[in-house]
C-alpha cells in the first residue's frame, strides 16, 4: 500500500507506547493513542474509505480537520451509532467500530457506482427535470435510498447532553496564535474574557510544532483567568452577540464507555464584545479527476506526517498556485516522502529558486489523473504549448491558496471585501459586535497578526474603537483558473458530486446569482458546508458568466459553521422531560381504582376505569351507560379556571364573551363562546357571578392558557382603563363531577347540605357552600346531558371526597368515568367541544348560536368580523349529527363527506363519532356545507378508500327537550 | 436569540417573551365597513427599518409593552408603556 507509518521521532500527538485496536468495515486494525481515525488508517494504508453522494465514486482522504467533505464515517453500534462523522476528527478508541457511509455492499465494490457510469444523464437540476411525472413522491424513496449519508440508528440515544448559558466581556472564537493574543490582550486589559477552542490542543495550525509563543501565550492566558474551554467549537453567532458552541465531552466510539455518559454540552454564551480568531480553510485547484482518493490538500499531508507520523503518500506531485506549497514540499521530503515534482500553473518566480532540490514544472498544471481507486499517477501539460508529461506518483497534494474562514463575521452580518490578486474574501471592517484578528481576518503575516490581535483584544476589552487589519502575508498566488472542459470530470464540490460542468450547466441555463447557483448545483450544501468548494464555485461561475470573483459574491453563511446533533440542541428536553406532563391532584387514588391513564393534551388523566379484561371502548360504553342510568364520577380538575374581579368586571366579560354576563344575578350561570377578532371560536365554557365585582369563569382544559392570554392581551393593550383583575386558578381548586339521575342522591349521602338540592338550586347556577369543614363552589351544570354538579374544592381535599363518595358507590350501582365515557355523553347531547368539532374558521352560527348573537346589545370582541359577507354565506360549514344508514358502521373521524369518492369537492367533514349506548347505534358530528338546511338528507362518508351511507340528524341525539337536566 | 429589556424585569433572553406584532393599531368602531375592518385585522406594513411592535413578557411579570425595533440589526431604540405614544410623536 502506499500510505505508511513514518519512523519515530515524527508525531507530535501519538503515543507510540501505547497501541489502539479498532474496526474499520468489519476489518481489525492497530493504530496509536493520539490519532484520530483518518491518521490511523493512512497508517495502515487505507485511503478508500467512502464513496460519493450521487455517483458513488471512490473517495479518500481530502483534508485534516472540520472541513473535510469526504472521509465520513458511520460510527459505533446499537443506539450509539453515529452517522456521518468526520474521521479527521474522530480521536481513536480502544475498540472503536466505524462503516464507510454511502456504498453497498461494499466500499470496494459498491453497486451504486453503476450510476457513475450513467454519469452523463445526472448534471445539475437532474431530478429536478426527470422526476416531476407523475409526481416527485413517487420516485423519492428510492433516490433517497440510494443518495443517503450514514444511517441513523433506530433505538434511542442513550447519552445525555446538557446546556449551559455564560456571559463574558470578551469571547475569543479560536485558540490559534491571533486567538490566543486578542485574549491575552483582553484580559490583561481587565475584561473577563472566555477563548473557545474547537480541537483537543492550542495553537491552531502551529498546535503541533511545539511553538514557543504558542506555549508562552497559552501560560499567560491561564495565569490571567481567561476561561479556555478546549474541544469547543463554536457553531454560530445569533441575535445580540450570542454565540451557541458545542463541547465535545466523551469520544464517539469508544468501547468501554459506561451505559450511559454526558456526550456534549451546549455553550450559550451572551458576548459583550466577540472576537473571531478562526483561521483559514487551505483552497484545492481543480484538474480532472480531482477526487481520486490519494488526492488531498497539502497542508493536510504536512500536517498528518508531522502531527501523527502519517507519510500519506511515497511519491508525491504537488499542484500548486501558490507559495505556501513549497514549504509543505520541503517539509515532507524532509520527512521521507519523495517529491516527484511541484506543478505550478505560475511562471517561475522567486519562490521556486529557494527550493532547487526540488522539480519545478512551472506554467503548467494537471490534466489528468490515473487509476480508479487510488492515485498511481498523473500526466502534466504546460500551459502554453500543452505539451505533456506522464510522471508516477501515488499522492497529490493540491494547494490553491488559502480562504479566510469569515464565517462567523458573515454571520453577525458582517459584509465581504475581495482580494482580486489572491481570490480571496475577506471580511470588510468589523461586523456588528464581531472583530476578526489572524488569518479570518485575512492577516497571514505571523508578527503582523499576533500584534493586531493584541490592539484589538485590548482596545475592545476598554470599550475602544479596533485598529483595522493588516491584511496581506498569504504570499503570491494567482487566482485560480479553470482547465478546458474535456470529457474527465473536474470535482468542484466533492462531498455533492458537483462538477465544472455543473456550474456551466447553471450558468448555460442563466443561473446569475450565486445563491441560484448554490441551489440548482447543490455546491456547498452537503455537510461540509463547501469549506474547500464555495470558492472554487463562485470563481467558476464567475469565469462563465464573464465577471470577477468580487461581482459573483459569496453565497451568506448560515449557522451552523460544523455539524450539530440533534442531541445537544434538544439538551434535556427529551423523553418524560420533553413535554412534562400535569397530573390531577387525586392521581395516585385514581391508578389505584382502576384509572387507564392517557394523555390529553397538557394532562395525563384517566381515559377509562375498566374492569377485568375490558376494552377501553367497551368500559366506556359501560360507564357511559351507567351515567344515563344511575350516577358517575368524574374528576374534571384539569378545567380552566379564573377568577376576574373589579368594578368593571361585568362590562369586561360582556366584551369577552358572546353571552351576557352583565345580567347575570348573583349565584347564577351562562354559557359563554368566547371569539378572537375575525369572528372565530377560541374557547367556550361557564361563568357564574360570585358578587357583584366577582366572577367564576370555567375555561376548557386544552383553553385555558390562551383564555388568559386573550383577557390580559385586551386588559392590557385595548380596554386599557377598566378595573379588572383576572386570577388564574385552575391548580387551587379541584372539579369533582358527579352526574347522573341519583348524583343528588350520592352527594346527600355524604352530606351535602340540602340547599345544594336540584330543588333548591337551579340548573346553571353556583352555591358557596361548607362541607367537612372546607369551601365549596358547588356548580350545576352538564355535560352529559344529565343532572350534574360541579363541585369545586381545595385541590387538596380532592381525595378526600373522591373516597366519602366512592364508599357509596356500591349501594346506589355507581362508577368512575374518565374521558372516553365524557366525549360519548357529550356527542349524544351533541355538545361542541372547542378544537375537536370547531377549527379556526368556525363561527358561532356555525355551531348553532346564531341568536344568541342577535339578541346581544352590547358589543363583543369579534362581532364585527360576524357580519362579512363571508360570514353570513349560507354555504359555510354548519354543525349536524350524522348517522350510519345501516345502523352498525361507525363513521370515521375526519371522513369526508362528499357525493363521489375523492378526488371531488368535500362538502364537509366528521368531527367527532361515536357508538351510543343510548341509542344502540353509531353516532357523529360533523360540519357540513349548509349543514342545517340538510336535516334528514342522505350523504356518503368516504375515508381511506371506504364509503359509507349516511343521513344528516339535527343534534342532540338524545333527550332533544333537554330535561333530564333538571333531574 | 435576541435580549430585549422589560420595563418591570430588565434585560432577559427573547424566549421569555412572545411578541404580539404591530402595535398602535385603532381598532376600528362597530359600524366601519367591511374594508377598515379587513384593513385592521390583515394588513400590517412590513418596514426594513424601525418597527413599532409589542410584546409581552410571558415568562416573567405577564406585563405587554411597547418597543421600538430596528428590522435589520435588532436594534432596540425604545422601550416604552403600551399607553404611551410612540417615540418621536410630541
Amino acid at each position: 500500500m502506499t500510505s505508511r507509518r513514518l519512523a519515530a521521532p515524527a508525531g507530535t500527538w501519538i503515543d507510540r507506547s501505547h497501541e489502539v485496536s479498532f474496526s474499520f468495515n468489519g476489518r481489525q486494525l492497530y493504530g496509536f493513542k493520539g490519532d484520530t481515525l483518518a491518521s490511523a488508517l493512512l497508517a495502515n494504508g487505507v485511503r478508500l474509505v467512502g464513496r460519493s453522494f450521487k455517483l458513488h465514486r471512490p473517495r479518500g482522504i481530502w483534508s485534516c480537520g472540520v472541513e473535510e467533505p469526504s472521509a465520513l464515517v458511520d460510527v459505533g453500534r446499537g443506539a450509539r451509532r453515529t452517522p456521518n462523522v468526520r474521521a479527521t476528527l474522530l480521536a481513536l478508541e480502544e475498540g472503536l467500530v466505524a462503516e464507510s457511509v454511502n456504498c453497498w455492499p461494499s466500499v470496494r465494490f459498491d453497486l451504486g457506482a453503476v450510476t457513475g457510469a450513467f454519469a452523463a444523464l445526472l448534471p445539475a437540476g437532474f431530478y429536478y427535470k426527470t422526476f416531476k411525472w407523475p409526481n416527485w413522491h413517487l420516485f423519492e424513496p428510492a433516490i433517497r435510498r440510494m443518495a443517503g449519508l450514514g444511517r441513523a440508528p433506530k433505538q434511542a440515544d442513550a447519552d445525555h447532553y446538557e446546556e449551559m448559558s455564560a456571559q463574558t466581556e470578551v469571547l475569543v472564537v479560536g485558540g490559534g496564535l491571533a486567538g490566543l493574543a486578542a485574549a491575552v490582550a483582553a484580559a490583561r486589559s481587565g475584561a473577563r474574557t472566555m477563548l473557545l477552542a474547537g480541537g483537543a490542543h492550542l495553537g491552531g495550525a502551529l498546535a503541533w510544532r511545539a511553538d514557543p509563543e504558542v506555549a508562552a501565550l497559552s501560560s499567560a492566558a491561564r495565569q490571567l483567568g481567561v476561561q479556555v474551554r478546549l474541544h469547543t467549537l463554536a457553531f454560530g453567532i445569533y441575535d445580540h452577540n450570542l454565540v451557541c458552541a458545542c463541547e465535545s465531552l466523551s469520544s464517539e466510539g469508544a468501547a468501554d464507555l459506561p451505559a450511559c455518559v454526558l456526550r456534549e454540552r451546549l455553550w450559550k454564551i451572551r458576548a459583550r464584545t466577540v472576537i473571531a480568531a478562526t483561521g483559514a480553510f487551505e483552497q484545492p485547484l481543480l484538474f480532472p479527476d480531482n477526487d481520486r482518493p490519494g488526492v488531498m490538500l497539502a497542508g493536510a499531508a504536512h500536517e498528518y506526517a508531522q502531527a501523527y507520523g502519517v507519510a500519506c503518500g511515497a511519491r508525491a506531485v504537488v499542484a500548486a498556485n501558490s507559495d505556501g506549497a513549497y514549504e509543505v514540499a520541503a517539509a515532507l521530503k524532509d520527512a521521507g516522502v519523495e517529491i516527484v515534482a511541484i506543478v505550478d500553473r505560475r511562471e517561475a518566480g522567486a519562490a521556486n529558486e529557494r527550493h532547487q532540490g526540488l522539480r519545478v514544472i512551472s506554467a503548467a498544471a494537471l490534466t489528468a489523473v490515473h487509476g480508479t481507486r487510488s492515485v498511481r499517477g498523473c500526466t502534466v501539460a504546460q500551459l502554453e504549448d500543452g505539451r505533456r508529461e506522464r510522471l508516477n506518483c501515488d499522492l497529490i497534494l493540491n494547494s490553491g491558496g488559502y480562504a479566510p474562514a469569515v464565517h462567523l463575521h458573515s454571520q453577525a452580518g458582517g459584509k465581504l471585501r475581495c482580494l482580486g490578486e489572491s481570490a480571496m474574501f475577506v471580511p470588510d471592517g468589523v461586523a456588528p459586535g464581531l472583530v476578526s484578528v489572524g488569518a479570518c481576518a485575512g492577516v497571514f503575516a505571523r508578527a503582523a497578526a499576533v500584534s493586531h490581535a493584541a490592539e484589538v483584544g485590548s482596545a475592545l476589552a476598554r470599550g475602544g474603537a479596533p485598529p483595522p487589519a493588516p491584511v496581506g502575508g498569504a504570499g503570491r498566488s494567482a487566482a485560480i483558473t479553470r482547465l478546458p472542459d474535456g470529457r474527465t470530470r473536474q470535482f468542484v464540490d466533492l462531498q455533492n458530486d458537483v462538477t465544472s460542468a455543473d456550474v456551466m450547466l447553471a450558468a448555460r441555463e442563466n443561473y446569475r446569482s450565486v445563491e441560484h447557483l448554490k441551489r440548482y448545483t447543490t455546491t456547498g450544501m452537503g455537510t461540509d458546508q463547501g469549506k474547500t468548494s464555495n470558492i472554487n464555485a463562485l470563481v467558476l461561475m464567475g469565469e462563465y458568466t464573464g465577471q470577477a470573483p468580487a461581482q459573483v459574491g459569496t453565497t451568506r453563511f448560515r449557522p451552523p459553521f460544523a455539524p450539530v446533533t440533534l442531541g445537544v440542541i434538544a439538551g434535556r428536553r427529551v423523553g418524560a422531560l420533553y413535554r412534562p406532563l400535569k397530573r390531577l391532584p387525586a392521581h395516585d387514588w385514581h391508578v389505584a381504582h382502576g384509572a387507564l391513564l392517557e394523555t390529553f393534551g397538557d394532562w395525563y388523566r384517566p381515559a377509562a376505569y375498566p374492569l377485568g379484561a375490558e376494552t377501553l371502548r367497551a368500559a366506556a360504553q359501560r360507564e357511559a351507560h351507567t351515567v344515563r342510568k344511575c350516577a358517575g364520577l368524574l374528576d374534571g380538575s384539569p378545567l380552566g379556571k379564573l377568577e376576574v374581579f373589579g368594578p368593571d368586571a361585568a362590562r369586561f366579560l360582556d366584551l369577552m364573551y358572546v353571552g351576557t354576563m352583565s345580567t347575570l344575578r348573583i349565584g347564577q350561570a351562562r354559557y359563554g363562546l368566547l371569539l378572537n377578532e375575525n369572528g372565530t371560536l377560541v374557547d367556550d365554557g361557564i361563568v357564574a357571578r360570585l358578587s357583584e365585582q366577582r366572577y367564576w369563569v370555567n375555561t376548557t382544559t386544552a383553553g385555558f392558557d390562551r383564555t388568559l392570554a386573550a383577557f390580559e392581551e385586551w386588559l392590557q393593550c385595548e380596554f386599557v382603563d377598566f378595573k379588572v383583575v383576572v386570577t388564574p386558578v385552575t391548580s387551587r381548586w379541584a372539579n369533582i363531577t358527579v352526574a347522573g339521575p341519583r348524583a343528588w342522591e350520592w352527594l346527600a349521602k355524604v352530606g351535602f347540605e340540602p340547599a345544594l338540592a336540584p330543588a333548591a338550586m337551579a340548573h346553571m347556577s353556583l352555591r358557596e357552600s361548607v362541607w367537612d369543614g372546607m369551601p365549596l363552589r358547588v356548580l350545576r351544570a352538564s355535560f352529559s346531558g344529565e343532572l350534574g354538579y360541579e363541585v369545586n374544592l381545595p385541590a387538596a381535599e380532592a381525595e378526600t371526597l373522591l373516597t366519602r363518595l366512592w364508599a357509596h358507590a356500591r349501594e346506589l350501582g355507581a362508577v368512575l368515568y374518565g374521558i372516553e365515557a365524557l366525549q360519548v355523553l357529550r356527542v349524544e347531547k351533541g355538545y361542541i367541544h372547542i378544537g375537536t368539532d370547531t377549527d379556526g374558521t368556525t363561527l358561532p352560527a356555525d355551531v348553532g348560536f346564531a341568536r344568541g348573537i342577535e339578541k346581544k346589545a352590547a358589543p363583543f370582541v369579534g362581532r364585527r368580523s360576524l357580519s362579512r359577507p363571508a360570514s353570513r354565506d349560507p354555504k359555510r360549514l354548519q354543525l349536524v349529527g350524522l348517522t350510519p344508514l345501516d345502523g352498525r358502521t361507525l363513521l370515521p373521524v375526519g371522513g369526508q363527506i362528499a357525493p363521489k369518492p375523492p378526488p371531488a369537492l368535500t362538502e364537509g367533514h366528521v368531527t367527532s363519532s361515536y357508538l351510543s349506548p343510548e341509542l344502540g347505534i353509531p353516532i357523529a358530528l360533523a360540519m357540513l356545507s349548509g349543514g342545517s338546511q340538510r336535516i334528514g338528507e342522505q350523504v356518503r362518508v368516504h375515508h381511506l378508500g371506504r364509503s359509507v351511507a349516511a343521513r344528516v340528524a339535527k343534534p342532540p341525539f338524545v333527550d332533544p327537550a333537554g330535561e333530564r337536566v333538571h333531574g | 436569540m435576541m435580549q430585549l429589556t422589560c420595563p418591570w424585569c430588565g434585560l432577559r433572553d427573547e424566549n421569555e417573551f412572545v411578541c404580539g406584532g404591530t402595535t398602535h393599531i385603532t381598532r376600528p368602531e362597530l359600524a366601519a365597513s367591511d374594508a377598515s375592518w379587513g384593513a385592521y385585522l390583515f394588513f400590517r406594513d412590513n418596514p426594513k427599518g424601525v418597527h413599532l411592535e409589542r410584546w409581552r413578557h410571558v415568562y416573567g411579570c405577564g406585563q405587554w409593552f411597547n418597543l421600538a425595533r430596528h428590522t435589520v440589526t435588532h436594534e432596540v431604540s425604545a422601550v416604552y408603556a403600551m399607553t404611551d405614544p410612540p417615540p418621536g410623536s410630541a
